[in-house]
């Protein structure tokens, strides 16, 4: 097994449970550490419970893990129920003058630290958080110098007094724990590596700065507002227009306009303003605009669990408006990949001239992951495509521009406003080559037939364009898992654990769900031994399109639909109960009520 | 809004003319309109390939195909949304947004309060002829109370929207209203509401030959008064501009209700496009600007 140190803290809303999370990363990161971290909330902006997992090691680290190395609960709610996630040899840092422990596994150590007694707490109300986190960096072996410089950083703003009150807070914690608590078995390394700590949302607002989006606008809507925060505040310096629109019918139409014009442009949802957006898909569509949506999936139906995480909107990314036409739909597979796949997916809408959508989901776009920044490439390939912004050479042929010419591979050249001799009009109407209206005409059934099968004729076009998914791990397994989207990272581990423990295990992960390479899957799948299908949704969203699109039926699915993400032993232990021939639908319970 | 024509090549009426002849009603109101906005860029010589002419769906909303300029015949409702987007994108353009008042004030209306709030410039042309045509003659949000249509057999029971009130309301720096009869004049609001930086609303009365019989030519003729024959009258007065929008029935003023020029438009408050349009733009930004996002990440 890789080594991976978890942190657990927990607390109520408005506790301070993101500034810890906050230090501890930057440590990790600075060491040269991976870590993803997760973080389990409501919807609500004071009270309640949320819990952030942050797990750091020397190799990736692609999920929250099984269990935890350190808990730091700030109220007994957090205490109560979490503690059983830790094992032997892990510990629970609390405030002893407010918090009860419970009963904890054997070889596990409870740190209880006289909060009261080391500080202040008149003067500092976050006083507790700032102490376990000298005391948890004492116990795995890191020197105070960095937890130094970083509180120096994040209160420089507040002025040297209280730069110096949190460090003296810091450290008496560190010393505290240096006397009176057991370090952590494994001190965690340092690697020469650095690295860069990101969401999903900023990965997909910096991919949109990399493909060179001009225009970004957006409805806010969980989990997706951080993409409209990351582009707002660096609107300015990457040179892009944002704006908060009145809703997300006003938000995609008003993308279309400004892709129309000739800017890429791009916006973010969920569920539910993705539902708004959907006549504005086909507008997109019918008039040939490329835009690319981003759809962060959460909890539904309706308004649903604003703040859990599902892969429960593939059918609407589907069928989304009505009628047929060429559609790109992809799912981001990590954090890394949210930034990457931007680029691409607009290169194809530009070069096919089609709505391009991103399936992400609340686990990567609010989840933190640690990123080469040599992945984070901010000069891609651009391909805009058939594009014309320049008066010469002029219409070809008889001198007349045809916006909707008749072509083998489906693409007209798109000619933008501003260019003299290419004046046309673009038509959610059914239209001929020369963007005249043909919907009411009494003779248009071969036009009509024509334009359908011009447009349709772009889906062989993106699917040449987009490459097959890949086998991961040996050929030749007891088990394959097939998984898409945001699920890579656990199903990986869950691969690792059984292998580990006699269960030979590959995983089949899909990154390009439209167009769909059915042959190839069902090439890598004919020699599978036992094939499961694992996602996030109640109905197998995903084993349905796959059967619909290549009569593939798995051996089994795993499937989980409470808001919470899968965690490896939940995959682990339900391969095993398939393979033991139990059951063919496992639905793992999530443990820890979060 | 208006755009530099290039010196040598003098923008004729023949320039404007759309590939199809219009197939509204004979007598619809909408042709004047059409009509009054080809004189209009001719007088003002915009050339074409720098117009965007944007509309929803409805009769009117058929207008993008009937006059040649850029064109965009987008979603009932949604040609605001959709205008603004091409607005801020290039703000060289002079962009024009036709349509109809169930498409602007019903299915629409979200937009159309939001984008006169947000002063895009713009100039929004409303053939408000008080009912829903293409869809056959069903009551639309200017329909008057009592009037009877197929969906409202028994007659309408929802007071209407006052458009002029509304725009007035919502913060439109340009507000006026025209009658499709009244070429002259409305060619004239239609010159003004595009030369004007902001947002422009233009509400015509453009009478359904077909499926309005309450409102008609004939109706309308003796009771529209302009405004601008009201030497006391001044434009720059909101109250005054709001009081007289209250006005119906025996008398019901034409011409420019308001315009105020003090505020910024939505893409002159926008520092990102100082640099110019977006479209413009280069696609990657500097290596150093990447670079600092990436480091503070980290």
């Amino acid at each position: 097994m890789k080594q991976t140190f978890a942190i657990g803290i927990g607390g109520a809303a408005g506790q301070g449970v993101a500034t810890p999370g906050d230090i501890f990363a930057k440590i990790f990161s600075r060491r040269g550490l991976h870590l993803n971290a997760y973080n389990a909330y409501q919807s609500i902006i004071r009270g309640g419970h949320t819990f952030l997992t942050i797990r750091t090691g020397p190799e990736k680290v692609t999920n929250m893990g099984d269990c935890l190395d350190l808990l730091i609960p700030l109220n007994q709610d957090a205490m109560d129920r979490h503690l059983r996630l830790l094992a032997a040899g892990a510990a629970c840092i609390y405030n002893s003058d407010t918090i009860k422990p419970g009963d904890v596994a054997e070889g596990a150590e409870l740190c209880a630290l006289p909060v009261s007694k080391l500080a202040d707490i008149t003067r500092n109300k976050v006083a507790q958080n700032t102490l376990a986190v000298g005391a948890g960096l004492s116990m795995m072996g890191i020197g105070f110098q960095a937890l130094e410089q970083i509180l120096a950083e994040q209160f420089k703003k507040k002025g040297d007094a209280m730069v110096s009150e949190n460090i003296a807070i810091a450290r008496a914690g560190y010393e505290y724990a240096t006397a009176n608590f057991t370090p952590f078995a494994r001190p965690l390394p340092t690697t020469a590596n650095r690295y860069a700590v990101l969401s999903g949302n900023t990965a997909m607002a910096m991919g949109g700065v990399a493909a060179g989006v001009k225009f970004y606008c957006a409805y806010p809507m969980s989990p997706s507002t951080g993409v409209l925060h990351w582009m707002a505040a660096h609107a300015r310096k990457a040179g892009i227009m944002v704006r908060q629109v009145e809703d997300e019918i006003g938000v995609v139409n008003m993308t279309i306009g400004a892709a129309h014009a000739g800017a890429r442009s791009m916006c973010a949802t969920s569920g539910g303003g993705f539902a708004l957006m959907s006549e504005g898909l086909g507008l997109s569509a019918m008039m040939e605009t490329p835009v690319v949506v981003i759809d962060c999936q959460r909890a539904g139906p309706s308004t649903g669990v604003p703040t859990k995480t599902e892969q429960g909107d593939l059918w609407q990314m589907l069928g989304a408006a009505f009628g047929d036409y060429p559609r790109v739909l992809a799912a981001p597979l990590d954090i890394g990949d949210c930034f990457k796949i931007i680029p691409e997916i607009f290169n194809l809408a530009d070069r096919f001239q089609c709505p391009g959508i991103v399936l992400c989901d609340l686990l990567l776009s609010e989840g933190r992951l640690s990123v080469d920044p040599k992945d984070l490439a901010f000069a891609p390939t651009i391909d805009r495509g058939e594009l014309i912004t320049t008066a010469s050479p002029g219409p070809n042929g008889d001198g007349v521009y045809k916006r909707y010419k008749i072509t083998e591979s489906g693409i007209s050249p798109r000619a933008v406003p501003g260019v003299p001799g290419y004046t046309h009009t673009a038509s959610s109407d059914e239209h001929d080559e020369d963007g005249v209206l043909i919907s009411d005409e009494f003779t248009n059934p071969t036009k009509r037939r024509a334009m359908m099968e011009k447009r349709m004729r772009k889906v062989a076009g993106i699917a040449a364009a987009v490459p097959p998914p890949v086998l991961w791990g040996p050929r030749d397994a007891d088990v394959t898992l097939i998984g898409w989207g945001s699920t890579k990272g656990v199903i990986e581990e869950a691969c690792e654990i059984l292998t580990e423990q006699g269960i030979s295990a590959n995983q089949l992960q899909i990154r390009w769900l439209v167009p769909l390479h059915g042959d190839a899957i069902l090439d890598i799948l004919k020699n599978a031994r036992h094939t499961m299908i694992v996602e996030n949704n109640y109905s197998g969203q995903f084993a349905r399109y796959l059967r619909s699109e290549t009569s593939f039926v798995p051996d089994g699915y795993i499937r989980k639909y409470d808001g919470e993400p899968f965690m490896p032993h939940h995959i682990v232990e339900s391969v095993k109960e398939q393979l033991s021939g139990k059951s063919t639908l496992s639905v793992p319970a999530h443990e820890i009520l979060v | 809004m208006a755009t530099a024509l290039a010196a040598t090549n003098r923008v004729a009426m023949a320039d404007l003319k759309g590939k199809v002849d219009p197939d509204w009603c004979p007598g619809c109101g909408d042709f004047g309109v059409l009509a009054a906005v080809q004189k209009a860029l001719v007088e003002l010589q915009i050339p074409n390939y720098n117009v965007v002419t944007i509309s929803g769906i409805g009769c009117s909303s058929n207008f993008p195909g009937f006059i040649n300029t850029y064109g965009m015949h987008t979603l009932h409702g949604r040609a605001l949304a959709v205008a603004t987007g091409v607005k801020l994108a290039n703000h060289d353009l002079t962009v024009l947004v036709t349509g109809g008042d169930g498409d602007g004030f019903g299915i629409g209306g979200n937009h159309f309060v939001h984008t006169m709030r947000r002063n895009v410039d713009l100039l929004y042309i409303v053939m408000d002829n008080q009912v829903y045509g293409l869809t056959t003659g069903q009551t639309s949000p200017t329909s008057r109370l009592g009037m009877k249509t197929k969906s409202m057999p028994f007659g309408n029971i929802e007071a209407p929207v006052n458009p002029i009130s509304l725009a007035l309301a919502a913060g439109a720096t340009f507000v006026a209203r025209g009658f499709s009869a009244e070429q002259k004049h409305l060619t004239e609001l239609i010159k003004e509401g595009i030369r004007h930086r902001g947002f422009s609303f233009l509400d015509v009365f453009s009478p359904c030959v077909t499926y309005n019989h309450d409102n008609t030519y004939q109706w309308f003729r003796p009771r529209v008064k302009k405004l601008e024959d009201d030497p006391a009258y001044d434009p720059a007065d909101w109250m005054a501009a709001m009081r007289k929008s209250l006005l119906w029935d025996e008398e019901i003023p034409i011409g420019k209700f308001f315009e105020r020029t003090d505020l910024p438009t939505l893409h002159g408050a926008e520092a990102v496009l100082n640099a110019g349009p977006l479209v413009h733009a280069d696609s990657q930004i500097p290596a150093d600007v990447s670079r600092a996002f990436i480091e503070e990440l980290m």
